[in-house]
C-alpha cells in the first residue's frame, strides 16, 4: 500500500512539468498553431525562474520565500511568453513555416537556457548557481494543518508543492474556458477554420497571438518546475532534457482535452520514476527509455483510431492569410 | 490584407500597416534582403554580447580567429562541418518529401553503434580495408532501418512522423547508454566508457582530416543529382507537393516514403560511422552531439539545395568552433553557438516574408504596379 | 431613386493581387428594397469587389459610402457593424460546431455561454422568416442547403440589412434555387438591400431588379432588368457578341461500349455508402453527363474508375483500342499504374486541378512528365520529349505563359485547365473522365474546353463529363445520368429532358420522381 501511494506521489511530482507543457501546447494548438518549441520555451522558463529567484536572493539579504516563488512564477511565465511571442510573430505575422519555426525555437531556447545558466553559474562565487534553503523550502511539499495529516488521503492529495495545485487549477480553468465560454468557442473556431472565424468577425490574429503566448507562458512555468523543484533550485546543464517533447506527444494522447492531460501526465510521470519503485531487474538505462517508448506506443494507438470530434484542430500547422486566394 | 497590429480603439479605420503580396522579386534583391537578415541576426547576437559586458567586435573576431587562425583550428572546423553536412543531406531528402524527419540524431547513433560493434569485436578478424567497409555498410543499414520504422508507420497508418522520429532519438541514445554502462563497458569496475578503436578501425586522413570530408563532398554531388535528375528524385518532389497528385500519377506513395526514409536514415548512419571511425575513435553518448537538430537549420537555410548546404554547414561549423574559443577567452558559454544559430534562423525565416510581401503604411498611397493577365 | 435610399455606394474601387489587377476603378451603388445582380464572368472581379465590402479584402484605393457616410471596412467585424453580411460561395462555417455555435460565433455577450437561450432566440428568428433549422445539429451532418440556411440565419441574427450572396445557387437543385429566390424576394420586400453575385443569366433575369456588369475587373455599366435581355447582357459581360449555343456534334459511326460499370459500390472511411450499386455503360463517340447535388458520389465515381478510390464491390469493364488491337479488362481494384500496364487507355481530368491533376509548384515540363516519367530505361528522367510536348501544347492550345519553365501555379485558371486537359488528351485515351472541367473558367476558356471535348468525341473517345451547370449538361452531353446520394436515380436522353426533370431526379431516387418537391 505504501509503495503504491509513494509511486502515485512521485508520479504526480514527476508528471507536473509534463502537465504544464501539455496544457500550454493544448491552448496553443487550439488556435491552430503547432508550436514544436515547447522544449525551448521550457528551457527559457527554467532559467528565468531560477535567475529571478536567485537575483532576488542576492539583492535582499532577508529573502521571503513567498516573494521568491511569485517572482519565479512570473519570470518563467514571461520568458515563456517571450519565446512564444517570437514564434507568433514569425508564423502569424510573417507567415513562416510552423514546423521549422518551432524547431528553431527549441534550438534557441535550449541554447538560451544553457547559455544563461552557465553565465549565472560562472559568475556565482561558488561556481554553481543555487538558491538558498529559505527559497528552496517554498518549492517543497506543503503542509496544511489537519488535511495533510489524514492518513493516506493527506499524503495523496495534500502533500505536494504549490505548483502541482497551480497545474491542476490551470487544467480545470482551461477545460471550463474551452467548453463553456464565448471566448473559448471563438478560439476553437479559429483553430478549426480561421477563414470562417474571420468572416464571423473574430480577430484571428489576436486570438492566435494570445493563445500561443499564454500557452508559451504555461510551458515556461513547467520549465521553472524543473529547475526549482526537480533540480532543487540549482542550475543543471540540459535539465529539461526532452520533457517538452514528451509534452507535445501528450497533447495527442490527451486528444486536445485539458482534463485528459491530467491523466496523461500522471501516467508519464509514473513511467519516468518507475525504476525507483518497481524493480523489474533490468538496467536503469532501459527504464529511462520507457517514457519515450510509451510515447511511441501512444502515437501509434491514437493515430490508428481517429475520430472527428476528438482530433487535432483542423487548421493546425497551417498559417492563415486572409487575402490568400 | 491583414493587420499587423490589432484593433485600434476606433473601429473602421484604415489599418496601420497592410501587407500585400509582391509580384516576383529579382533574384539579386531577394538575396540582398537575406544578407540584411543575416546582418540583423549578427547584430542581435552582438547586443547579447554587449549586455554581458564584452566588446562584440572583439568576440566575433576571436570566433573567426578560433575557427580559422591555425591549421589545427581549421581542421577542427572541418571536422565539425562534416557530420553537419551529412545530417543535412539526410534531413533534406526527407524534407523534400515533406516528411519531418527530426530523427537524424538517433539514426546517426544507430549507425554509430552498428559500426562500433564491428570495430570493437571483429577488428582482429579482418584487414583494415575490409573492416572499414563492413563498418560502413553496418552503419548505413542500421541508420536506414532506424529511419525505416517511422516511415512504415507513417505510410501505413499516417502516424505523426515528427514526434515518432524524435522519440526514436531518445531511444537510440538510451540504448547507447545501456551499452556503455553494461555489455560494452571497457572496464567492468571503472568509469562507464567504451574502449578506443584499434588502429585498423580508424579512417585514414587526407590533408590532416579524416577522409569523411571527401565522402561527404561526393555525397553532396550524388544527392544533388539524385534529387534533380532521377526518377526517384522526381517522385520525392511530387509526393512532397501533393500525395493526391502522386497517387493520381500512379506512384506508389507508401513505397516512396519508406524508400526515401531508408535512404535518409542510411545517410545518417554513414555519418555515424564516420564520426566513430574518423573523429572520435570510440562510441559515446554524444557521438551524434546535436547535429541532427542543427542540420534542420542547415537544410532549411539552404532551401534543401545540397550545394548551398556545403557553405551553410561550413558557416555553422565556424560559429560552433568559434564559440568553443570564446568560452576559453571570454568565459562566454559555448551554448552561445545554439543561441546564435537560433537567432539566425529566426531572422532568415522572417525575412522570407519581406521577399514575398510588401508593406503599405496608413495614409500612404500605393503606386500602381504593372500587371499581366 | 433618391440618394437616401442608397445602401451602398462604391467609388473608384481598385484592388490588385501581386501583378493581377482584380478591380480597376469600379463604381457601383446598391439600394434598399432591391435585388442587385452583380454579373460577370469567372475572374471578372465580382467576388473580390464584394469581399472588399465585407471586410475580407482592403482596397488599394477608392471610397466606400454606407448609408451616405464614408466608411472604411478593415475587417468583417466592421462590415457587420455597418449591417453588411456576406454569404460566401464556400460557406464560412466551422464543421465541428453546431448551427447555434456558428451563428453566435464572434459576437459580444456574456462570458459564459447560455446555450438554451441562444437556441431559443435562433428558433424565434428562423420561424419569423420561415426557415427550418436545428440549432444543435453539427455542421458536418448537414446538407448543402441546410448549411446555406445557417449562413442566412447567421446574417439575420447579426442584424444585417445589406446581404451579399456569392453564387448562391451553384450547389442547389433548381427547386431549392426557386425556394431561395422566394426568400430573397421576401427579404427585399422587408426593405433589405440584396446583392447576388452570379454568372448565370437566367437567375439574373428571374430575380433581380437591376444588373451591374463587370468585365475583366472593370465596371461596364448598370441596367434595369426589365429593360434588358439575354443577348445584351451577354455582350456586356463578354465584350463581344458570342453564340451561347454549345455544339453537340452527331456521331454516326458506332464504336460500341468502351466502359461498363456493373454494381459498383464504394464505402468511405465512416462506413457510409458513397456509391451504391451503380450500373451504366459508356459508348465510344459519346459524352455521358453526370449530374447531382454536390457530394452525391461524383468524385468517388471518377476516382473509383481511375483506380484511386477503394471499391467494395462490382466491376469496371474497360475496352481500349490500342495499336495491338482491343484490350478488354476488368480494372476494379487495380492501381493507376496497373491500369496503365494492362494497356487500358484511360485519361482523367480531376476536379482538383492543382491538388491532384498537376503539381502547382512545378513547371510545365515537369507536369508533362507526371504520368510518363517512368518511361525510358535507367534511373534518370528524360526531359527532352516532355519539353517538346509542352512547347507544342502552348502553341496548339494558345496557353498564355511566360515559358515552359514557369511554375504553373502562376498561370490563370483557364490556362491551368488547358495544360491538364491537353496532357490527358495527348495520351490518346479511349475513355476520358472529366470532372467539373469548366469550373472557375471564363466563357472563352470554357468554350475552348467544350470544343476540345467535342473533338475527342468525334475521334470516337468515350467521355464521362461531371458537371454542375445543368444548362451546359443539357446542351453538350448525349445522355445524362443523375446521381442522388450515391445511387443512380436515372439516365435520360439529354435532348428530351428538361432542367426541372433533372432537378427532381437530383433529390429523388428512381421511381419516386415526380413526388413532392423539396
Amino acid at each position: 500500500m505504501d509503495t503504491v501511494i509513494n509511486l502515485f506521489c512521485a508520479a504526480v511530482l514527476a508528471g507536473t512539468p509534463l502537465l504544464f507543457g501539455t496544457l500550454g501546447e493544448i491552448l496553443t494548438e487550439k488556435s491552430g498553431n503547432l508550436n514544436l518549441g515547447v522544449e525551448g520555451m521550457m528551457f527559457m522558463g527554467a532559467i528565468a525562474g531560477l535567475a529571478g529567484a536567485y537575483f532576488y536572493e542576492q539583492i535582499f539579504t532577508v529573502p521571503s520565500g513567498i516573494v521568491a516563488a511569485i517572482i519565479a512564477v512570473v519570470f518563467s511565465f514571461l520568458c515563456g511568453v517571450l519565446g512564444a511571442l517570437i514564434y507568433s510573430f514569425l508564423t502569424v505575422t510573417l507567415r513562416s513555416n510552423q514546423n521549422v519555426t518551432g524547431l528553431a525555437l527549441t534550438i534557441f531556447g535550449t541554447g538560451f537556457g544553457n547559455f544563461f545558466g552557465d553565465v549565472l553559474a560562472g559568475r556565482a562565487p561558488s561556481g554553481y548557481a543555487a538558491v538558498g534553503a529559505e527559497i528552496k523550502s517554498v518549492f517543497q511539499g506543503i503542509k496544511i494543518p489537519f488535511l495533510s495529516d489524514i492518513p493516506y488521503i493527506g499524503k495523496l492529495f495534500f502533500s505536494y508543492n504549490f505548483l502541482v495545485y497551480v497545474g491542476v487549477i490551470i487544467a480545470v480553468l482551461m477545460h471550463f474556458f474551452l467548453n463553456k465560454t464565448r471566448a473559448g468557442l471563438n478560439l476553437r473556431a479559429v483553430g478549426e477554420d480561421p477563414a470562417a472565424a474571420d468572416a464571423a468577425g473574430i480577430n484571428v490574429t489576436k486570438y492566435k497571438y494570445l493563445a500561443t503566448c499564454i500557452g508559451g507562458g504555461i510551458c515556461g512555468i513547467g520549465g521553472m518546475y524543473v529547475s526549482m523543484v526537480i533540480c532543487s533550485g540549482v542550475w543543471v546543464f540540459n535539465c529539461v532534457g526532452g520533457i517538452g517533447w514528451i509534452a507535445v506527444a501528450l497533447v495527442i494522447f490527451a486528444t486536445w482535452s485539458p482534463s485528459r492531460a491530467l491523466l496523461g501526465s500522471l501516467i508519464f510521470g509514473g513511467l519516468s520514476i518507475m525504476r525507483l519503485y518497481v524493480p523489474l531487474g533490468i538496467p536503469i538505462q532501459i527504464y529511462d527509455i520507457f517514457p519515450y517508448l510509451a510515447t511511441v506506443i501512444v502515437l501509434i494507438a491514437t493515430g490508428i483510431r481517429q475520430s472527428k470530434e476528438h482530433s487535432i484542430p483542423k487548421s493546425t500547422g497551417l498559417n492563415y492569410f486572409r487575402e490568400d486566394r | 490584407m491583414s493587420r499587423l497590429f490589432h484593433h485600434s480603439p476606433r473601429e473602421g479605420r484604415e489599418p496601420l500597416i497592410r501587407m500585400v503580396k509582391r509580384p516576383q522579386i529579382p533574384w539579386a534583391k531577394a538575396n540582398l534582403i537575406r544578407a540584411a537578415a543575416l546582418l540583423g541576426a549578427l547584430l542581435a547576437g552582438a547586443l547579447i554580447i554587449l549586455l554581458l559586458g564584452h566588446n562584440p567586435l572583439a568576440v566575433y573576431a576571436d570566433m573567426l580567429e578560433g575557427s580559422f587562425g591555425s591549421k589545427v583550428s581549421r581542421t577542427e572546423t572541418v571536422k565539425i562541418a562534416v557530420p553537419l553536412l551529412g545530417a543535412s543531406l539526410c534531413v533534406a531528402l526527407a524534407f523534400k518529401m515533406k516528411f519531418w524527419n527530426i530523427g537524424a540524431e538517433g539514426q546517426i547513433m544507430m549507425g554509430a553503434i552498428a559500426a562500433s560493434y564491428f570495430a570493437l569485436f571483429h577488428h582482429q578478424n579482418m584487414p583494415s580495408w575490409l573492416l572499414l567497409t563492413v563498418m560502413c555498410l553496418a552503419g548505413i543499414i542500421a541508420g536506414g532501418l532506424w529511419g525505416l520504422i517511422p516511415a512504415v508507420f507513417n505510410a501505413k497508418w499516417g502516424i505523426n512522423e515528427t514526434l515518432f522520429t524524435l522519440m526514436l532519438n531518445y531511444i537510440a541514445i538510451g540504448f547507447e547508454k545501456y551499452l556503455q554502462n553494461g555489455p560494452w563497458k571497457e572496464n567492468p569496475n571503472g568509469f562507464p566508457k567504451i574502449a578506443m578503436f584499434a588502429a585498423e578501425a580508424r579512417l585514414p586522413r587526407v590533408f590532416g582530416v579524416h577522409v569523411g570530408w571527401i565522402i561527404m563532398l561526393a555525397l553532396v554531388v550524388i544527392v544533388f543529382i539524385y534529387m534533380k535528375r532521377t526518377k526517384q528524385g522526381y517522385e520525392i518532389s511530387v509526393v512532397g507537393e501533393s500525395k493526391n497528385t502522386a497517387l493520381y500519377a500512379g506512384m506508389n506513395v507508401k513505397k516512396i516514403i519508406i524508400r526515401t526514409m531508408f535512404i535518409s536514415g542510411a545517410i545518417a548512419g554513414l555519418v555515424g560511422f564516420i564520426q566513430v571511425s574518423g573523429a572520435d575513435f570510440s562510441l559515446t553518448e554524444s557521438t551524434s552531439g546535436g547535429v541532427g537538430f542543427t542540420a534542420i537549420t542547415v537544410a532549411w537555410l539552404s532551401k534543401l539545395n545540397p550545394i548551398i548546404m556545403v557553405f551553410v554547414s561550413a558557416f555553422l561549423a565556424i560559429l560552433q568552433k568559434g564559440s568553443n574559443r570564446i568560452q576559453t577567452d571570454f568565459k562566454i558559454p559555448a551554448s552561445a553557438a545554439s543561441v546564435l544559430t537560433g537567432i539566425i534562423l529566426f531572422f532568415m525565416l522572417g525575412c522570407e516574408f519581406f521577399i514575398n510581401y510588401r508593406l503599405i503604411f496608413r495614409g500612404r498611397k500605393e503606386k500602381r504596379n504593372g500587371y499581366s493577365n | 431613386m433618391s440618394e437616401e435610399n442608397n445602401a451602398i455606394r462604391l467609388v473608384n474601387i481598385t484592388k490588385s493581387f501581386g501583378s493581377v489587377l482584380a478591380n480597376d476603378s469600379i463604381s457601383l451603388d446598391v439600394r434598399y428594397g432591391e435585388i442587385l445582380a452583380l454579373l460577370g464572368e469567372n475572374g471578372s472581379g465580382k467576388t473580390t469587389l464584394m469581399n472588399i465590402l465585407s471586410g475580407i479584402y482592403y482596397p488599394d484605393s477608392g471610397t466606400i459610402y454606407v448609408k451616405g457616410q464614408e466608411v472604411k471596412i478593415p475587417s468583417p467585424k466592421d462590415a457587420f457593424n455597418l449591417g453588411i453580411g456576406m454569404i460566401h460561395q464556400h460557406f464560412k462555417l466551422v464543421d465541428v460546431l453546431t448551427a447555434a455555435e456558428n451563428i453566435i460565433l464572434g459576437l459580444p455577450g456574456s462570458v459564459r455561454l447560455n446555450r438554451k437561450a441562444i437556441s431559443a432566440e435562433i428558433k424565434k428568428i428562423s420561424s419569423r422568416y420561415g426557415f427550418d433549422i436545428e440549432p444543435e445539429k453539427k455542421i458536418y451532418n448537414m446538407s448543402v442547403s441546410e448549411k446555406q440556411t445557417v449562413e442566412i440565419v447567421k446574417l439575420l441574427y447579426r442584424g444585417a440589412d445589406i446581404l451579399i450572396l456569392d453564387e448562391p445557387t451553384a450547389v442547389l437543385t433548381p427547386q431549392e434555387s426557386d425556394k431561395l429566390f422566394e426568400v430573397l424576394k421576401n427579404m427585399k420586400n422587408d426593405g433589405k438591400a440584396i446583392v447576388i453575385i452570379t454568372h448565370k443569366l437566367n437567375e439574373v433575369l428571374a430575380v433581380s431588379d437591376r444588373v451591374s456588369i463587370l468585365r475583366k475587373g472593370c465596371s461596364v455599366g448598370t441596367v434595369k432588368t426589365s429593360e434588358t435581355n439575354r443577348q445584351e447582357l451577354t455582350e456586356l459581360m463578354v465584350g463581344h457578341s458570342v453564340s451561347l449555343e454549345i455544339e453537340r456534334p452527331e456521331i454516326n459511326t458506332k464504336h460500341g461500349e468502351y466502359l461498363k460499370i456493373v454494381d459498383l459500390t464504394c464505402i468511405d472511411s465512416d462506413g457510409h455508402k458513397v456509391l451504391d450499386n451503380i450500373n451504366f455503360s459508356l459508348n465510344g463517340g459519346e459524352i455521358l453527363g453526370i449530374a447531382g447535388i454536390a457530394g452525391s458520389g461524383q468524385r468517388e465515381l471518377c476516382e473509383a474508375i481511375a483506380g484511386l478510390y477503394p471499391v467494395k464491390g462490382g466491376a469496371i469493364l474497360c475496352r481500349s483500342e490500342t495499336p495491338n488491337g482491343p484490350v478488354n479488362e476488368n480494372i476494379v481494384g487495380k492501381s493507376p499504374t496497373e491500369i496503365i500496364k494492362k494497356g487500358v487507355a484511360m485519361a482523367f481530368v480531376p476536379e482538383d486541378r492543382l491538388g491532384m491533376g498537376l503539381v502547382a509548384s512545378m513547371d510545365m515540363v515537369e507536369n508533362m512528365m507526371l504520368k510518363s516519367y517512368k518511361q525510358g530505361k535507367g534511373p534518370f528522367t528524360e526531359r527532352k520529349k516532355p519539353r517538346q510536348m509542352a512547347e507544342r501544347m502552348i502553341k496548339e492550345l494558345d496557353i498564355v505563359t511566360p515559358g515552359v519553365s514557369t511554375p504553373i501555379r502562376l498561370l490563370s485558371g483557364g490556362n491551368v485547365q488547358k495544360v491538364l486537359l491537353g496532357r490527358e488528351i495527348a495520351s490518346e485515351p479511349s475513355v476520358l473522365l472529366v470532372a467539373y472541367p469548366v469550373r472557375g473558367l471564363d466563357i472563352n476558356s470554357s468554350y475552348t474546353i467544350y470544343n476540345l471535348l467535342n473533338e475527342q468525341k468525334k475521334k470516337g473517345v468515350a467521355i464521362l463529363f461531371i458537371g454542375e451547370d445543368l444548362d451546359v449538361l443539357l446542351e453538350l452531353c448525349d445522355r445524362i445520368m443523375v446521381l442522388c446520394d450515391g445511387k443512380v436515380s436515372g439516365i435520360v436522353n439529354a435532348k428530351e429532358t428538361t432542367k426541372e426533370e433533372l432537378g427532381l431526379m437530383m433529390v429523388h431516387i428512381g421511381d419516386e420522381k415526380g413526388g413532392e418537391t423539396a
